[in-house]
């Protein structure tokens, strides 16, 4: 069986256990809703304060977000030891990776499109730059789900793993951070030619760390 | 008869407390082999290296011709481990865990049906995990071995949690696979009802087999 559709089965698993006990829907969604509207209330009322910040917010949102996301990924494998299964049925380490990351990945874009929403409704803010907007997302959403995976699978198994993936992961993330908030400002403030540079960061971020996954997830998940 | 699992003088850790602290097996094909031995005496460790699932510390240690030293994955492919957990996913059906195994595995899937015939799941199929009852998760996770279609099938107390129905299926099971070209492996406690099916035994205690390694009886 190929990389690929190993992959796509390890996807098709957890989307469908995501579907079915809705923590996605139930929790996870909510808790991004509630973070935009807990930042709408502290911050000055003065919805033109919020709107210059919104992209600052919006990816703040999404990565605590994407935290309970991830965490969530590997606590299906922690149930009844469904990991030793995985382990049992021979599939490539690599194919793990990506099938866990781009589940986790897809989640997020339908997070980030409902969090978008509620952020242009709730923070009055005008929208433009519709590609650069997109393309951002796409570059950070696939950053965020390979280093997430990569650090998930490292906290895998210890029984503090709730506390220790963010203290792992969120300085990683930090330039995921920037070059979102940057490109998404460009892009609202209607200078998409700035933001390439950081759209190409993230770019480079978001291959670098799916390379570094297929090739080290593998040997992490054996030893996890 | 060829050598399934040939193991040296192999030790395994748990932490820094060798769970296996020198085992020396032989398993042939065909064999039907019960591990007997107290508690803590590494039986489940010891299935557990078997199945790829812990490193070997030292010694040597070969699984249906893969040296486990090198090469922990491929033999998996040709075997199954029903261990005390179920490996199995709570917000599945009875029908896509077994699915999910078998293509998991390298199949197509076209064994689950006949699968859950053979292990009397039918009236549960399109329930979830999480929905069964203790002895329907044990005869999934039976299910989940056998759509694999192992060599070597690996069994850690297989008699937990089943009533007499489900030991009868686990009965008909071990018996049968011989025939079916399989290689039985089973730790237990319920030495009675794991002796009717084996045709060799050997005690493990403190890590290590307390007899020779020896050929079928």
């Amino acid at each position: 069986m190929s990389v690929w559709r190993e992959a796509g089965l390890v996807a098709g698993k957890d989307l469908r256990i995501e579907s079915r006990s809705r923590v996605a829907v139930s929790q996870i969604l909510p808790f991004g809703l509630i973070v935009i509207l807990l930042f709408a209330f502290a911050l000055d009322p003065d919805r033109g304060f919020l709107a210059r910040v919104a992209p600052g917010l919006f990816w703040i949102a999404v990565l605590l977000a994407s935290l309970l996301a991830i965490g969530r990924a590997f606590q299906t494998e922690e149930q009844h030891n469904a990991r030793d299964g995985l382990r049992l049925a021979g599939l490539d380490g690599a194919a793990i990776f990506l099938g866990k990351a781009a589940a986790i990945a897809l989640e997020l874009l339908v997070l980030e499109a409902i969090l978008g929403t509620g952020v242009v409704l709730l923070y009055n803010v005008s929208v433009h730059g519709i590609g650069v907007l997109l393309l951002t997302a796409l570059a950070a959403t696939i950053g965020l789900a390979a280093t997430g995976t990569l650090y998930g699978v490292l906290a895998a198994g210890i029984r503090l793993r709730e506390t220790l993936l963010p203290l792992l992961l969120l300085p990683v993330l930090a330039p995921v951070m920037l070059g979102a908030t940057r490109a998404f400002e460009d892009g609202l403030e209607g200078a998409p030619g700035d933001a390439w540079p950081w759209v190409a960061l993230l770019g480079i971020f978001a291959v670098l760390y799916t390379a570094i996954g297929v090739l080290a997830f593998g040997p992490l998940w054996e030893e996890s | 008869m060829p050598l399934v699992v040939r193991l040296r003088s192999a030790v395994c850790l748990l932490g820094r407390f060798p769970a296996l602290a020198g085992v020396d097996l032989d398993v042939h094909a065909g064999e039907i082999l019960l591990l007997a031995g107290p508690n803590g005496a590494g039986k489940t460790t010891l299935l557990r290296l078997v199945a790829g699932l812990v490193p070997l510390y030292s010694g040597e240690a070969e699984v249906l011709g893969a040296d486990l030293t090198l090469d922990r994955r491929s033999a998996r492919r040709h075997l199954a481990l029903v261990g005390h957990e179920t490996f199995c996913y709570d917000d599945l059906t009875v029908r896509e865990n077994l699915r999910f195994v078998a293509r998991a595995s390298g199949g197509d899937g076209g064994t689950v049906d006949a699968t859950i015939d053979r292990l009397g799941l039918g009236a549960v199929a399109d329930l979830t995990h999480g929905k069964l009852s203790a002895g329907q998760r044990r005869r999934l996770a039976l299910g989940t071995a056998l759509v694999r279609d192992p060599e070597l099938l690996l069994l850690d107390e297989p008699h937990a949690g089943l009533d007499a129905d489900g030991r009868a299926v686990l009965h008909e099971i071990v018996a049968a696979a011989p025939g079916e070209g399989r290689t039985v492996l089973m730790a237990s406690h319920e030495l009675d009802l794991a002796r009717a099916l084996a045709t060799r035994e050997i005690r493990v205690d403190s890590g290590r087999t307390s007899l020779p390694v020896g050929g079928p009886a």
